[in-house]
């Protein structure tokens, strides 16, 4: 097994408001290997983009991260001053964002805005900087990269903005890149082409990747590891196969029966009732109580502490019993 | 600390800290409160101001108060009749301190009338226009888009060069100089709430169009345009200021503070200073204080601050 | 590109029109032409003539078109002060007004745009909501009054700089400019500062918004994510996508600012356009007020087109948007 390249524990990251601090990220435990692709599956509302977020400091006010450890290579990335997080990113931790559009300034060049990532951590020439960039462009299938360069985002579709964005990451050879649901805005078709882009990517150069998507389908087919988070805290976490075929916490089992592609045909779509509380009125006790089927007085009383099953992990009193519960 | 309500099962989970009440409560007091006060302050000024006749010591239009053996006194002299002006005379022998309480006045008055007739004109025009549609709302946006295309300065200039002196003229100009901003400000708010159902439900009633607009669309529109109005104040009477120092503005009969600072223009140089200076505080301060207060309305009343 | 040009062209030449319909109609309509066109001291004689000579007793639309005929030919009648062609008069103070204008221009970017980007990034500590206040300020301050205040302090007073009047001029290709001498800075230094008061405070102001806004944009965020430098963020990512909206503003400030300029040649007996304008409208001396309001349309015109174009090419998504009206 390769080593371990990022160590969370105990993550925690509350919003200020006149009220109070409330915790978007509430005790987050993770962990990645290098090479390993692990998915960050959650809905909207689970605190998901914002653990992306606070691994890489990007956390503003009235953010903050409040709690917690976060070990990249053996050093707590808390603990660095700004300038030695800023020579980071980009370089060794590298991020991509959900809106190509957004990310991506519409007044500058690409070439301009894919040299910088470079120049800024490398003392290379603008020449060198930009034959890496046309390359990188190449490696993620876009055509005419040359030409490329001089252009504007605005000039690129959807999903070429979103190859961009991946070629950007990889320019420093990264050891890790935290995706924030960047298929979510592109059609089904261009998806398939990104996730297979970014699987070859990651096996060729060994390159770890968190990938956040509310989508199990993606991390089914993408990932090595899963990780599913409800309100702020990681409730079940193992191998993607071993988690998917039995799962553990009522919570993914909930969102694996809803999945249309798990359906009978025919037969009605299963959903999870009620709705993901928001940030001030998260439950006492097991956050997913009032949606649960197997929920028990225990479940109001306390919040379930992780337990640990060899190479998963999963939070829950009354967790689905290790029998075979194929769908 | 667990904030249960008598329902247990609506319990929820407490914040990780609890910001006491206290600073909560200064930083609320300190936000809308101020506001709310600082508005309420500055109509009383305006009140205060339009009631000078009241404060001051001298009628200085009176011809009779006035002695010429009493003028360009400096701040603080003695007048004959033993009381002390305060902040000098003029060269007509006029108490400052009173010239500049009466200038107040005419000032404040020229100003907010001039505004409330634009306010008035430009919101009907443009509600009209967005609730008409069609060719109506296009020639009307030409129209103001013309006149936004000039600075005001010069058409107030050029209005009154053409119309002659007085107050009456001097209010037409500024209100025919401004009334095209609050048109185009109504009529984009107008055209949002156009859309919307309760707009719809009224049409579907049989309301005649002119109710709707009067009744329903208004009230809800008035928002953005009064706050504007209430920083249109200063500009209205700066811009009166600037009218009257430069010649084409109020009558010498009925002076404002701009006429009282061209007045004390040509002796600037020779170093009697109080006939220009104190009126021209008061004009900043009345200017500042409004747009202090109209600049806090506008930032406490943006939407897009949650 | 061409056909926004174009679309623009024709707008401006329609605006134009538009003003010269407004101006003879006020003028024609609204007071006595013959006023307008003939002196009050021309014998009875040299009425007529004029009246016989420039169609006065013509219906209103031949009056209209002559009008305009002899506005493109550059006649708007001549001044009843000083006798000779208006537009001529005009023509002749143009340059002093444009190198006060253009001073005070340089003055609102060169202080406006640093204090407002300083303003707009420490947009929640002292200094930047001590400038934002400074800048109310700014546009408080009644333009003529703040003007004498300055003479008053360094003239008067402190007796540092001259009190009115334009300095030495020197000729630049047959146009005289006195920013070239020393004793032209000191003549100039007082009336740039106030006419650039006013628009420093909303240049400022500008700014800061503008950083304010760009700071929460997706796309700096995306440049720490990839630890690009703040000062390099400020400078490339934020006062690029600033720039131009307050390069747009600055330039169609050029026409306010010749209108403002009435004001501070007035209370520094600048010879210049405004001056004589002022003046001309004290000795109802019509053909000049007239020709300067078509003179002035005309430079606002051409500045409001000459910003359009430019902000069009500076930002390559405007050009997109168009067609799609």
């Amino acid at each position: 097994m390769s080593e371990v390249i990022l160590q969370v524990r105990g993550l925690r990251t509350a919003f200020h408001t006149e009220a109070g601090a409330w915790p978007a990220v509430d005790g987050v435990d993770l962990e990645v290997r290098r090479g390993e692709i692990l998915g960050l599956v959650g809905e909207s509302g689970s605190g998901k983009s914002v653990t992306g977020f606070s691994l890489l400091g990007l956390i503003d006010p009235p953010g903050e991260v409040v709690e917690g450890e976060i070990l990249f290579k053996g050093q707590d990335l808390r603990r660095l001053d700004e300038e030695d997080m800023r020579r980071l990113r980009g370089n060794r931790i590298a991020m991509i964002f959900q809106d190509p559009l957004m990310t991506l300034n519409p007044v500058l060049r690409i070439g301009e805005q894919m040299m910088e990532a470079i120049l800024t951590h490398e003392d290379v020439s603008r020449a060198q900087a930009r034959e890496r960039c046309r390359q990188a462009l190449a490696m993620v299938g876009i055509p005419a990269p040359d030409k490329r360069l001089d252009s504007y985002p605005h000039e690129f579709s959807g999903g070429m903005r979103q190859r961009v964005a991946i070629a950007i990451a990889m320019l420093n050879r990264p050891d890790l890149i935290i995706c924030d649901e960047p298929t979510t805005a592109l059609d089904v078709t261009i998806q398939g082409q990104i996730l297979y882009r970014m699987q070859e990517i990651c096996r060729t150069h060994d390159t770890a990747l968190i990938w956040i998507t509310h989508d199990l389908g993606v991390v089914a087919e993408l990932a090595d590891r899963i990780a599913v988070m409800y309100a702020g805290r990681i409730v079940e976490a193992g191998p993607v196969d071993e988690v998917l075929d039995a799962p553990r916490h009522p919570y993914t089992r909930g969102l694996l029966d809803s999945m249309p592609a798990n359906a009978r045909p025919g037969a009605r779509l299963r959903q999870i009732e009620g709705m993901t509380p928001s940030l001030s009125a998260r439950p006492a006790g097991c956050a997913f109580r009032p949606r649960c089927p197997r929920a028990v007085e225990r479940c109001a009383e306390q919040a379930p502490p992780v337990n640990l099953e060899g190479s998963r992990s999963f939070r829950c009193h009354v967790p689905i019993a290790c029998e075979n519960t194929a769908a | 600390m667990d904030r249960s309500t008598p329902d247990s099962h609506a319990r929820t989970v407490a914040p990780l800290a609890e910001t006491p009440r206290r600073a909560a409560i200064l930083k609320r007091l300190r936000a809308r409160p101020t506001v709310a006060g600082s508005a309420c302050a500055l109509v009383l000024l305006m009140a205060a101001i339009l009631a000078a006749p009241l404060f001051a010591p001298q009628n200085p239009y009176d011809l009779a108060n006035l002695n010429l053996l009493d003028g360009r006194l400096p701040p603080g002299s003695e007048s004959m009749d033993g009381w002390v002006y305060l902040l000098g005379t003029d060269d007509q022998g006029r108490d400052m301190l009173s010239a500049i309480l009466y200038g107040l006045r005419i000032s404040l008055a020229v100003g907010l009338t001039a505004v409330a007739l634009a306010t008035a004109i430009g919101s009907v025009a443009g509600l009209v226009a967005a609730y008409a549609g069609g060719w109506i709302d296009t020639v009307l946006m030409r129209i103001v888009d013309f006149i936004l295309g000039f600075p005001t300065i010069l058409v107030a200039l050029v209005l009154l060069a053409v119309m002659g002196r007085g107050v009456d003229k001097v209010i037409l100009a500024l209100v025919l100089v401004q009334w095209a901003n609050y048109a185009r400000i109504m009529r984009s708010r107008a055209l949002q709430e156009r859309r919307k159902e309760y707009i719809e439900a009224a049409a579907n009633l049989g309301y005649p169009a002119w109710r709707i607009i009067a009744f329903h669309l208004l009230p809800n529109c008035m928002g953005p345009v009064l706050v504007f109005a209430t920083i249109q104040i200063a500009t209205a009477i700066a811009l009166e200021a600037t009218l009257s120092f430069l010649g084409v503005g109020v009558p010498v009969t009925e002076p404002s503070l701009g006429l009282l600072i061209a007045t004390g223009f040509q002796y600037l140089l020779s170093g009697d200073y109080w006939i220009s200076m104190f009126p021209g505080i008061a004009l900043l301060l009345l200017i500042l204080a409004i747009n202090v207060v109209g600049d806090r309305l506008r930032e406490a009343l943006d939407p897009r601050r949650a | 590109m061409l056909l926004f040009t174009l679309r623009r062209l024709l707008q401006s030449l329609f605006v134009l029109l538009a003003v010269s319909v407004v101006v003879f109609f006020a003028v024609y309509a609204v007071g006595d032409p013959i006023e307008l066109l003939v002196s009050p001291e021309a014998t009875m004689e040299a009425r007529q003539a004029t009246i016989a000579r420039l169609g006065l007793d013509q219906p209103v639309w031949r009056q209209y078109l002559a009008f305009l005929w002899r506005a493109l030919q550059g006649d708007l009648g001549n001044s009843f002060v000083h006798g000779v062609p208006a537009i001529g008069l005009i023509l002749q103070r143009l340059p002093a007004t444009f190198e006060l204008v253009l001073v005070a221009i340089t003055l609102s970017c060169v202080v406006g745009i640093p204090l407002g980007l300083v303003a707009g990034l420490y947009r929640d500590r002292v200094l930047g909501r001590g400038i934002m206040a400074g800048s109310v300020l700014g546009f408080s301050l009644p333009n003529f009054w703040q003007g004498m205040m300055l003479i008053l302090l360094f003239a008067v007073w402190l007796g540092w700089l001259p009190a009115s009047g334009r300095g030495q001029t020197v000729d630049v290709l047959g146009v005289p400019l006195s920013i070239l001498t020393a004793d032209g800075w000191s003549h100039i230094v007082m009336p740039a500062i106030n006419l650039a008061l006013a628009n420093i405070a909303l240049v400022l102001r500008l700014t800061a918004t503008g950083v304010a806004e760009a700071q929460t944009q997706e796309y700096v965020k995306f440049a720490r994510a990839k630890g690009v430098r703040p000062g390099r963020i400020v400078r490339r990512h934020i006062l690029r996508n600033i720039l131009v909206p307050v390069v747009t503003v600055v330039g169609m400030e050029f026409g306010s600012l010749i209108a403002y300029s009435t004001i501070t040649e007035t209370v520094f007996a600048w010879p210049g356009m405004g001056k004589l304008l002022i003046d001309s409208v004290y000795q109802l001396d019509r053909p000049v007020v007239v020709a300067y309001v078509m003179l002035a349309t005309f430079i606002f015109v051409v500045v409001n087109f000459v910003v359009d174009v430019l902000y069009a090419a500076l930002d390559p998504r405007v050009q997109l948007v168009s067609p799609a009206h």
